[in-house]
């Protein structure tokens, strides 16, 4: 039987590491690295939470998930209702125990971290999702009353599964429309295997489409049909296609043949299984000698994915130094293990290439930090006649991806980066059309995105109960 | 879903097959393409989209060329594609510019036959030119002849109509009519860059349609880049059509080999099976 334990005992207690697969074998694999928590470690990571009344834990978490209430429910056994806590707030817990940041979310506001033993936050929830996808624990959707409402959103990654599932929850119809084949977004065709297994994603997706959510898959807003051929048919539409266009640096040789946008290479990798070519029929270059120029997750995902390909080494090449990267301190600890070498404070200058296309090196210069930049962070600056050479036989460009420009509708208005401009009711400028995730703020992360698909559920929530609607403003202003 | 209702077979190799895709048939316009996958283990590839019913058909031609075309070769009437999607990529420049010329060469036939018969219906004069290796690889010439002014066709091989390139039955329409005001082409890369090169000395605009390797074919992924008058263009948001003359076609006859090696390696594989 597992106890809340006295105050004193909670705070003796040390954070609960998790097993994970070793460097030297994950390397040959795609498996998941992290291998999960045992039953013992849940209850011994649960029973240090302190359950304070004032729960800043959740004010830290954009999906408002109860923590304490469903941790309390962990120390009580009842793994069912810590799942379906869980689930009133957030329709993605095995994604978010895996790749949402906690350690600059709910973990960095948990009151233990004031001794930086944060409560493991995300890894309780992971357990508990698995939990429930392993004995198919599904929740109770009867005796939800319809309320009529069509409501269209596009993109299926977490933004758009977010806002599907609040609002399917209330009784709202819904259908989401995708480009690719398969629904998931930037979860699919993103992040790979290693670090979140496609069957979690599927499973969470098909729990959200038994909430009532339809998804068209095969259908490219924009092109397909346009924003404004939905505007006639749904009530409200919610605009969550991601940043998905990805960004080059410009520098010359950057259209050689083995020179790949992260986005292709892990598209290819995650979506089309190219891993397992020729087996799944996209075919994917492992490289020899590899640079990957980025500093994000993205670009150890992208790393870690070339070097369980088979590449012999890979760099990443990143023109600020470890301090300033955007990855999570967990990736790059994950890439360093495995043995990818950090080239800090480089900036590539110009890739080198033969007649055939092929690549045959990188040309870097060797940076130094100066005063903090507009970012807050120090600005790189190059150190005159300092350029190298790399030898490398392929590069990925993974530093970062921009608003794709083929969705877009009258009256909405864009930033200069091409990003919705959103009130804070995340309403763009043309009433009854929302927008939320990375295409109204710019490349973020899963759980903000996820935090932008709730808020903008209950936003259209209320401009639905309002008595407003897309499709009669349409109607009318062709009466006029 | 996407039941193939109807094949052709052209030649050996040589296949055209008409889809259920509703909203693409709906709205699909020349120039534009499709994605397709075969199953959920094949490759995401684009095939324009060479005619539509405007209510439930699509039309596509393919030659087979690797192992996804090989899977698809397979496939008959009633068998359904996993994925499709479209119409993706802009539609061609269609207005009434006059004396047009349209060259198609190969499969990029199919492709030019639906602008060339929107030209047509604009106003224009259209001298179709199509092109083929021998006879047996020409097709969709009724549809052709009964939609373009003038029809001029070549064979490498003389087996049918004139002996030699679309690139010299072209030369001398531009040399022998003054008042061509643009050029369409649509067929292999080295057919599109040596069509661009005979129009250059006349100044006809050329556009060609850039069949680069995609994945997404949205523009997320850039797998389609191409240099065009020298910046940075993805083939499937910004084509696929390019003014010929801008385009760096070694640049792109390079990235269209980028898997050589390992379409080869599939398709023994699958061949050997």
């Amino acid at each position: 039987m597992v106890e809340f334990l006295p105050m004193k005992e909670r705070m003796k207690r040390e954070q609960r590491p998790m097993l994970e697969q070793k460097p030297e074998e994950r390397i040959h694999n795609f498996n998941e690295v992290p291998l999960g928590y045992t039953k013992e470690d849940l209850f011994y990571e649960a029973q240090r939470c302190l359950q304070c009344k004032t729960s800043q834990c959740i004010d830290g978490c954009p999906a408002e998930v109860d923590i304490p209430g469903f941790i309390e429910l962990i120390i009580n056994e009842d793994f069912e209702g810590a799942y379906f806590k869980i689930l009133e707030t957030n329709s993605l817990p095995a994604v978010c125990g895996r790749v949402c940041p906690q350690e600059t979310q709910c973990q960095e506001t948990c009151v233990l971290n004031k001794k930086g033993k944060p409560i493991s936050i995300g890894k309780l929830e992971r357990w508990i999702a698995d939990f429930a996808r392993e004995n198919e624990i599904h929740q109770e959707l009867s005796g939800i009353e319809s309320k009529n409402k069509k409501v269209a959103i596009v993109g299926s990654g977490p933004a758009g599964l977010t806002c599907a599932a609040d609002l399917a929850k209330k009784g709202y119809d819904v259908t989401i429309f995708e480009a690719l084949h398969k629904p998931g977004g930037v979860l699919l065709y993103g992040i790979p295997e290693f670090r979140l297994p496609k069957k979690i994603i599927e499973y969470e997706i098909d729990e959200i489409k038994r909430s009532g959510v339809r998804i068209i898959t095969d259908f490219v807003v924009g092109l397909t049909k346009s924003v404004d051929d939905l505007a006639k048919e749904y009530d409200t539409i919610f605009l969550a296609n991601g940043a998905g266009a990805p960004k080059f640096m410009g520098i010359p040789g950057e259209n050689l043949n083995d020179v790949y946008s992260a986005n292709e290479f892990l598209t290819r990798s995650n979506l089309m299984k190219a891993y397992r070519f020729p087996e799944y029929d996209t075919p994917i270059k492992a490289g020899k000698k590899v640079a990957v120029i980025g500093g994000g997750n993205v670009t150890m995902d992208s790393a870690r994915t070339s070097l369980r390909l088979g590449a012999q080494e890979v760099h990443i090449v990143y023109r600020r130094s470890r301090e300033e990267a955007p990855a999570r301190v967990e990736e790059i600890h994950h890439a360093e293990e495995e043995g990818i070498i950090f080239d800090w404070l480089t900036l590539p200058v110009k890739i080198l290439g033969d007649k055939e296309g092929n690549v045959v090196g990188m040309e870097c210069v060797r940076m130094r930090l100066g005063e903090p930049d507009e970012s807050g962070r120090r600005r790189p600056i190059p150190i005159e006649n300092s350029n190298f050479v790399v030898d490398v036989n392929m590069v990925i460009d993974a530093i970062g991806t921009q608003a794709n420009p083929i969705v877009s509708a009258k009256d909405t208005e864009k930033n200069k980066w091409g990003y919705f401009v959103v009130d804070e009711d995340n309403q763009t400028t043309r009433g009854g059309i929302f927008a939320g995730g990375d295409i109204a703020r710019g490349s973020a992360t899963v759980i903000l995105a996820i935090g932008d698909g709730k808020k903008a559920a209950r936003e259209i929530d209320n401009y639905l109960q309002s008595g407003k609607s897309l499709k009669a403003a349409e109607t009318e202003s062709i009466k006029d | 879903m996407y039941k193939i209702v109807g094949k052709k077979v052209y030649h050996e190799g040589l296949y055209g097959i008409w889809v259920e895709a509703k909203v693409v048939a709906k709205s699909a316009r020349p120039g534009q393409f499709v994605m397709l996958m075969t199953d959920e283990r094949g490759e995401r590839f684009p095939l324009t989209i060479a005619d539509y019913d405007r209510e439930n058909l699509i039309y596509l031609v393919f030659m087979v060329v690797g192992k996804s075309t090989a899977k698809l070769s397979k496939m008959g009437e009633g068998d359904e594609l996993f994925s499709l999607v479209g119409p993706l990529g802009n539609p061609s420049e269609i207005d009434n510019y006059g004396k047009v010329v349209c060259v198609g060469g190969g499969t990029g036939i199919a492709s030019m036959y639906p602008i060339a018969r929107e030209l047509k219906r604009a106003g224009n004069e259209v001298i179709s030119i199509i092109g083929a290796r021998t006879k047996d690889l020409l097709f969709m010439e009724d549809k052709i002849r009964r939609d373009s002014s003038r029809v001029i066709i070549t064979t490498d091989d003389g087996s049918y109509g004139r002996k030699g390139f679309v690139t010299e039955a072209l030369k001398e329409v531009l040399e022998n009519e003054g008042d061509v005001k643009r050029v369409w082409a649509i067929g292999p890369a080295i057919m599109m860059k040596n069509v661009a090169l005979v129009t250059k000395p006349y100044g006809v605009k050329t556009d060609v349609s850039l069949n680069s390797i995609m994945v997404d074919a949205s523009g997320m992924c850039g797998a389609c880049r191409v240099t065009i008058g020298g910046e940075t263009k993805f083939t499937c948001v910004d084509g696929p059509e390019f003014d010929g003359h801008l385009v760096d076609w070694d640049e792109f006859m390079n990235r269209l080999n980028r898997y050589k090696e390992q379409e080869k390696l599939a398709m023994d594989l699958y061949e050997g099976e």
